[in-house]
């Protein structure tokens, strides 16, 4: 016989939104990070009301509530840790009403965020945060983990285009964050408090999102170096320069063999390290400091330089950078992907010390990443069923966190802290960081109903990758 | 499939959602990681159907119906006559005034209902097997004629022959030539299919020619895959990637010979549902449209999603026909807002499927093969 609450769902919702067999809730175990963990119902929702309704019931029952997007989370948001219902919003219809006089759009949690893209280009405006997940993940779970992109450096992150949000909270009310204005001091700041609380204090069913013009025009420019010191001090010349490029994008030595071995694109091959830098602004603006880019490349003695003509051609050099995850995937068939984040300064010591982390636990790491704003991403490539192997690979990840803090950065830049970073929280912001928090948690779900086991590790967790 | 796998799901559950799967394949076009889905799809298949238990008569009947019917060209080639006796004598409206077809369990009658008249035996034993170009000859090419094409949609195949050669191709139409086994693979058999594709190997082997055209999106997807039949290093695999080498469709062919001159001009709108398995397995998404705007008076309206599957999917139609029908209204929602008097396709099955999607929501709408068109605004040779 099936639990009363889940009786309550299909009366409320009707059957075709509650999915109870064996094969659906086994395909909603999952996400792109580490951990199966089997919900109880999968529910399907389409608008706030439905979200209000299915949360009432919940809280009625004290039954865990994990909102879901696409699934592409790399930290575990999605997990239903503690079964209960995993709130699936990928059916959603998408929406985005742009106002163009007002520089915003509105828009569902279903929407897909290159949609999003799209469609305000038709308007000539930018919605800049540009994950690479864009073209498969929903807003949704962009706003629930405040995700970034290579257009971080110059634009930011998802949290400063957000300006207002409808939540409802986990008692099942329907609520309205911020407003439509970009000036708006009045009472405390929730929305950027929800923006990036991974689904642990409310769903949100709809957004306000700030828009910019679209720069006129980009140039991309491809540089090679000899050593990833030379790189690093590239990064940092650039930007001392007086020159902000929109996207710094860094492919370590094993990353370009990697791709060229997967689908040759014309990565200098010899080189230890790869930059991709985009310039975006006016045409002739973007010429001189094009120029300007180029001589300081010269001076540190790039061993290769690259400036496409064409847009296909930057096209081209692009889709090599977005190749590296597919490309890399297919040395082992697991794949740990990190994103600690040190401050701009330390990237090449941090490089320095990934280096000796795999040479320490003789694994496959390679790096790549947003170098521009010094978020990297280490990922190891190991395989799930060698038991050994994947102690030393969670041996190596705590040593990469730790080695992240140490250099006065933080253990997540855009992945979010999820099931996997939780127990390394404290070693960031400390007890009382923590406790602050975890009573902010607290009052907003008293019941500690919406997406439990997230970012608060429970008593002794220990990060675990493999299966004992 | 991996749950199956680990063994933390049984096979027998693992089947209602991939058989409620189109195998339309979009999700590898947009796939960030290239997961190689077409293998894994098929490979669940195979195991669901090793695995299954079926009644006795079912198997009986499929086994019929896959080792025999549908790779033989002569019973297809009866399916063809048979439906023209049927279609002539007046049964056809007989059984549709009795509302006969519609009561059949495999909604297989609402498809009848929209099948295009068929030429008789007669024309069909006539047509010649090889075909000189009929101008100076740029290509020699054998012509793939498929099941479905060369029972149902003969007239389509004997146009695409004279396209062919007026554009400058002469043509084979080898007798040994088998079924594709595209159905094969779909539906788990391997076995078959693999045989059915070392057949077809072994034709094209004895054959001079440069390329092996098809007209069926779904049949040109097989095809351009047999390598994966075949395990890498062995004598057959080396043969299949020297098939798969010359595998072409039709309107790449066309494109490329760019042989042809329009006489007539159509004056309508049309609009183009593509095939599922020519944009996202055989990756062919220009020259169909290069065609199209080829052709004098004709204007082009494409469709909100055209990559959208229409909801044919090789046999989903028919087993899977509540499905099929809720993506099918979609589809001729979207048809319908072009205006377009004339939807084109590049496959048997999308054909089939927007005749009776057009019939089912009454758009008035014509379904026709772009080869069709091609033939009907009068090419002559350049």
């Amino acid at each position: 016989m099936e639990a009363k609450w889940i009786d309550d769902l299909k009366k409320t919702l009707g059957k075709d939104h509650v999915h109870t067999a064996v094969v659906d809730r086994h395909s909603y175990s999952y996400d792109g990070s580490f951990g199966e963990y089997l919900p109880e119902a999968v529910v399907q929702v389409t608008s706030a009301s439905q979200v209000s309704g299915v949360m009432k019931i919940a809280n009625h029952y004290r039954v865990p509530v994990t909102p879901r997007g696409q699934g592409t989370c790399l930290s575990g948001g999605p997990l239903p840790v503690h079964g209960g219902i995993v709130l699936d919003t990928s059916q959603w219809p998408a929406s985005i009403e742009v106002y163009a006089d007002d520089l915003i759009a509105e828009v569902s949690p279903g929407t897909l965020t290159s949609a999003i893209h799209r469609e305000v280009e038709a308007y000539g405006l930018m919605y800049p945060p540009d994950p690479s997940s864009a073209h498969v993940s929903t807003i949704g779970g962009n706003l629930a983990e405040n995700s970034g992109g290579p257009r971080g450096l110059k634009y930011g992150v998802t949290k400063d285009y957000v300006i207002g949000l409808e939540v409802v909270t986990p008692e099942g009310e329907i609520t309205r964050t911020g407003g439509r204005t970009i000036k708006n001091v009045t009472g405390l700041d929730i929305t950027k408090l929800i923006v990036g609380s991974e689904g642990v204090l409310g769903v949100i069913t709809s957004a306000t999102l700030k828009l910019i013009p679209k720069p006129k025009a980009v140039q991309t420019i491809m540089v090679a170096f000899a050593s990833m010191e030379i790189a690093g001090k590239a990064i940092s010349t650039t930007l001392t320069s007086g020159i902000l490029p929109s996207k710094m994008e860094f492919i370590d030595h094993a990353c370009v063999q990697a791709v060229e071995e997967y689908e040759p694109s014309g990565l200098p091959q010899n080189a230890e390290a790869v930059l991709i830098i985009e310039l975006d602004g006016h045409e002739e603006t973007i010429e001189k400091e094009l120029q300007e880019v180029l001589l300081i490349m010269k001076q540190l003695e790039a061993t290769d330089i690259q400036v496409p003509e064409t847009a296909e051609a930057a096209a081209r050099i692009w889709k090599a950078r977005k190749m590296v995850s597919p490309a890399i995937a297919t040395i082992k068939p697991t794949k740990v992907s990190e994103d600690a984040t040190v401050p701009r300064s330390q990237i090449p010591l941090m490089m320095k010390k990934l280096s000796d982390i795999r040479e320490k636990y003789q694994i496959n790491l390679v790096v790549f990443g947003h170098a521009g704003d010094g978020n990297l991403h280490p990922n190891i490539l190991c395989d799930q069923r060698d038991q050994e192997e994947m102690k030393r690979v969670e041996k190596a990840v705590e040593e990469i966190f730790q080695a992240a803090i140490d250099l006065g950065g933080t253990l997540s830049g855009e992945h979010g802290i999820g099931t996997m970073k939780s127990p390394f929280l404290e070693n960031e912001i400390g007890i009382t960081g923590v406790d602050l928090m975890k009573r902010i948690k607290q009052s907003w779900d008293p019941n500690n109903i919406m997406n439990p086991g997230k970012i608060f590790a429970e008593p002794g967790q220990k990060l675990a990758l493999s299966h004992e | 499939m991996k749950l199956a796998a680990e063994g933390k799901i049984s096979l027998h559950e693992l089947e209602d959602p991939v058989e409620k799967c189109l195998g339309c394949m979009a999700c590898m076009t947009v796939c960030p990681t290239n997961v190689q889905y077409d293998q894994m799809l098929e490979g669940a298949k195979h195991a669901i159907e090793e695995n299954k238990e079926k009644p006795k008569h079912q198997t009986a009947i499929e086994k019929g119906l896959f080792e025999h019917f549908v790779p033989s060209s002569k019973m297809m080639r009866s399916v063809g006559n048979l439906t023209w006796v049927y279609q002539k004598s007046g049964l056809q409206t007989f059984a549709q005034k009795l509302g006969i077809l519609s009561k059949t369990p495999l909604h297989l009658g609402e498809f009848a209902s929209v099948l295009p008249p068929m030429p008789s035996p007669k024309q069909r034993a006539s047509r010649e097997k090889v075909q000189p170009a009929k101008q100076k000859e740029k290509l020699r090419v054998a012509f793939f004629t498929g099941c479905v094409m060369d029972s149902v949609f003969f007239t389509i195949n004997e146009q695409s022959v004279e396209l062919l050669t007026l554009a400058g191709a002469s043509v084979v139409i080898p007798e040994e030539q088998t079924c594709c086994g595209a159905l094969h693979a779909h539906a788990g058999r391997h076995d078959e299919a693999v045989a059915l594709a070392k057949q077809n190997i072994q034709m094209l082997e004895d054959l001079n020619v440069d390329r092996v055209v098809n007209n069926a999106g779904g049949c040109g997807a097989q095809m351009i895959r047999y390598d994966h039949l075949f395990e890498e290093g062995s004598d057959w695999h080396q043969r299949a990637l020297a098939f798969v080498e010359k595998v072409e469709d039709i309107t790449k062919v066309l494109a490329e010979l760019d042989g042809l001159q329009f006489t007539k001009p159509l004056n309508y709108t049309i609009t183009y549902q593509p095939s599922c398995h020519m944009t996202n397995v055989q990756r062919i998404t220009k020259e169909p449209r290069q065609l199209m705007n080829q052709l004098p008076g004709v204007s082009v309206n494409e469709m909100n999603d055209p990559d959208f599957c229409c909801g044919s999917a090789g046999i989903y139609n028919i087993v899977q026909y509540d499905e099929s029908m809720k993506i099918l209204d979609r589809k001729m929602g979207d048809a319908e807002a072009t205006n377009a008097q004339v939807i084109v396709t590049t496959n048997p099955g999308c054909l089939l499927q927007m005749k009776y999607g057009s019939e089912r929501a009454s758009t008035g709408q014509r379904a026709v093969h772009l080869i069709e068109l091609l033939a009907e605004a009068r090419p002559i040779a350049k």
